[in-house]
């Protein structure tokens, strides 16, 4: 076990390596280099010498390993936007993603592992058929179409809800105003989520009903319910855990694009922000951060498998 | 359906392929959502390629003294923020979206079937190697790679179809590998070997053409996500390009003018949503049809 973990971590370090440099050598071979220098209130001189002071005609080996030396310390470097320190504009923005990313999944698990549940028990009938009507609409709906549409609604047609933001500027702050600015983005990416968790619990389900020991637990006498719920259920639910892991990178990128359409102030938004203007050490602390998520939540789901399933063998 | 049914019961999987042919057909076209499926998209497709020539006004055509109309006769479905018709821009939109989707899937599937059949075939350290290097792809957020992709070399066509292709092939490799790995054990490829042919030969021309009915299935999900990508990439203002239209871009002019004109968002919506919606059904008909296996586990 000690073995199969300091495997699994050696490879998530490799592949956190892995990762870096291509991000590094992708933004830094990139036709237009930084706005901030593009600025036209500069002078030649002057770009000439903001270039020297951050590095930037250096080979680029060089400037990668003076990236990875200052994060190996902890050092991310500073914004060329708004000079903030990388560190601390990731750990502004990871929180805010947090919340919208795990209620939205948090509800979207709630709701579609029970839609899984009745799928299977009412197989083939018109309720299992609605479900999957209403989840292949649910996976082919561009998410940000939908956040436009509900922006639309909510907040030019009908004004009740906010057009984007996290909280109404100037107002202090209560858990009311941050609920009414949740409301959209959540419901956008719970519809995202939720067909694919539906379909996936329903097949798993559908394994767990055929197998023996639900037939000897209804022969035994137990009720339906029961059956259901304690044999087939916990044994589906297993496979239904591994797909968080695959999920959670997923489920990254499409709040990236729910967060830019409700100009929600998470991690998303700053990637796609910094990656527009080349700032190139935002670029490269959210790429590391997003990928230090995906990877962490994939290490742990496979963990978590082995202990709900103690007849899988890590190793 | 009672009659293809119990056609299908007569026709098992180890018919001659003619037959299995035959009746996977008959499953396809019983299912009317599935016919109706691509009769949506021969349409969308018929209406791409004619492009120019049914559109009623250049799709970049500007007319600044008549923006934000209303439907009407001269221009069915109004015109946008710089007086464009919409109507022409959405064709011209289904020309971008339709060939992107197409092509980036045809990338995809060429790079995971070659990794996939690989990986299968020889096993070993080219397996592990291979597929580890397949789930490092998938660990990261694919969203975010192609952004960065796209965000550095530029949002040319050409570079927005490679992108796509390029980080949508691990799920083609994971499927091939799978089918390769069950097919590699069977009498036939022992017989092929013993006949004296080689391992190229073996793969390329007894083993890779058994893949085709779950490579088809997964090409059609995967133009579907590619289209879905694509809009994506293009509302962010990193796909393609105005005044170029595309799907993806003519809602990110929507959002822009939401408040002037809230109509204008629905139209491109609409058409990605049913075209992507078409490829998805297709291709869970496509899976009913050509897999027997997945039939029988999932009734």
């Amino acid at each position: 076990m000690t073995g199969y973990l300091l495997r699994r971590l050696l490879q998530a370090v490799v592949l956190l390596w892995i990762v870096t440099v291509i991000t590094f050598v992708l933004i830094h071979e990139a036709p237009g280099g930084p706005a901030v220098l593009q600025n036209p209130d500069l002078g030649r001189d002057q770009v000439a010498r903001f270039r020297a002071n951050l590095g930037l005609d250096d080979p680029m080996p060089a400037q990668y390993w003076r990236w990875l030396h200052g994060v190996l310390r902890g050092d991310f470097g500073l914004s060329y936007n708004t000079v903030e320190p990388v560190l601390g504009l990731v750990a502004t923005r990871l929180p805010n993603t947090l919340l919208l990313t795990g209620v939205a999944l948090g509800i979207a698990f709630a709701v579609a592992i029970p839609l899984g549940v009745i799928s299977a028990t009412h197989r083939n009938s018109a309720v299992d058929r609605v479900i999957a009507a209403v989840a292949f609409l649910g996976i082919s709906t561009p998410v940000f179409w939908l956040g436009i549409m509900l922006i639309v609604l909510f907040a030019v047609q009908w004004r009740v809800l906010p057009a984007g933001g996290m909280y109404q500027v100037g107002a202090p702050f209560s858990i009311a105003d941050r609920v009414r600015h949740l409301l959209l983005p959540v419901f956008v990416l719970v519809i995202a989520n939720l067909a694919e968790v539906t379909r996936y619990t329903r097949s798993a389900m559908i394994g767990a009903l055929a197998e023996d020991y639900v037939r000897t637990a209804h022969a035994k006498g137990l009720s339906g319910r029961v059956v259901l719920f304690r044999h087939a259920l916990r044994n589906a639910l297993i496979p239904v855990l591994t797909i968080i892991g695959v999920y959670l990178p997923r489920a990254v990128s499409a709040t990236a694009i729910t967060e830019t359409v409700f100009t929600w102030p998470g991690m998303g938004l700053l990637a796609v922000q910094s990656a527009a203007t080349r700032d190139y050490p935002v670029v490269m602390g959210a790429t590391l951060a997003v990928a230090v998520f995906a990877v962490a939540s994939s290490l742990l789901t496979d963990l978590a498998y082995g202990y709900v399933d103690p007849r899988i063998r890590l190793g | 359906m009672a009659a293809v049914q119990s056609l299908d019961r007569r026709v098992q999987s180890d018919a001659p392929p003619p037959q299995r042919r035959r009746a996977a057909w008959r499953r396809f076209v019983a299912n009317r959502l599935a016919v109706a499926s691509t009769a949506f998209l021969l349409a969308m497709y018929l209406v791409a390629a004619a492009g120019p020539l049914i559109s009623p006004y250049r799709p970049d055509a500007v007319d600044i003294m008549n923006t934000n109309a209303a439907p009407s006769a001269a221009h069915w479905l109004g015109t946008d923020e710089n007086g464009r018709d919409v109507l022409s821009r959405l064709i011209a939109g289904a020309r971008a979206s339709m060939t992107v989707g197409v092509i980036a899937m045809v990338i995809a599937i060429v790079i995971g079937a070659l990794v996939g059949s690989l990986a299968g075939y020889y096993g070993r350290w080219v397996d592990s190697v291979l597929m580890r290097f397949t789930d490092g792809m998938m660990a990261i957020p694919y969203f975010f790679l192609v952004l960065i992709v796209v965000a550095v070399f530029g949002s040319a066509f050409r570079n927005i179809v490679i992108a796509i292709g390029v980080t949508s092939w691990m799920v083609v490799a994971r499927i091939v590998r799978g089918e390769v790995l069950r097919y590699r054990g069977l009498d036939f490829v022992l017989a092929a070997r013993t006949l004296g042919a080689t391992s190229g030969r073996i793969l390329v021309r007894h083993i890779v053409p058994q893949t085709v009915p779950s490579i088809i299935v997964a090409a059609t999900f995967g133009v579907a996500s590619a289209i879905l990508l694509e809009s994506a990439l293009s509302f962010l203002g990193l796909g393609i390009q105005p005044p170029q239209a595309s799907w993806g871009n003519m809602l990110s002019n929507a959002q822009a003018y939401v408040w002037e004109n809230p109509r204008l968002p629905m139209y491109p919506g609409m058409l990605i949503l049913c075209t992507v919606l078409a490829y998805n059904f297709l291709g869970d008909a496509l899976r009913d049809a050509l897999d027997p296996r997945y039939r029988e586990s999932n009734v």
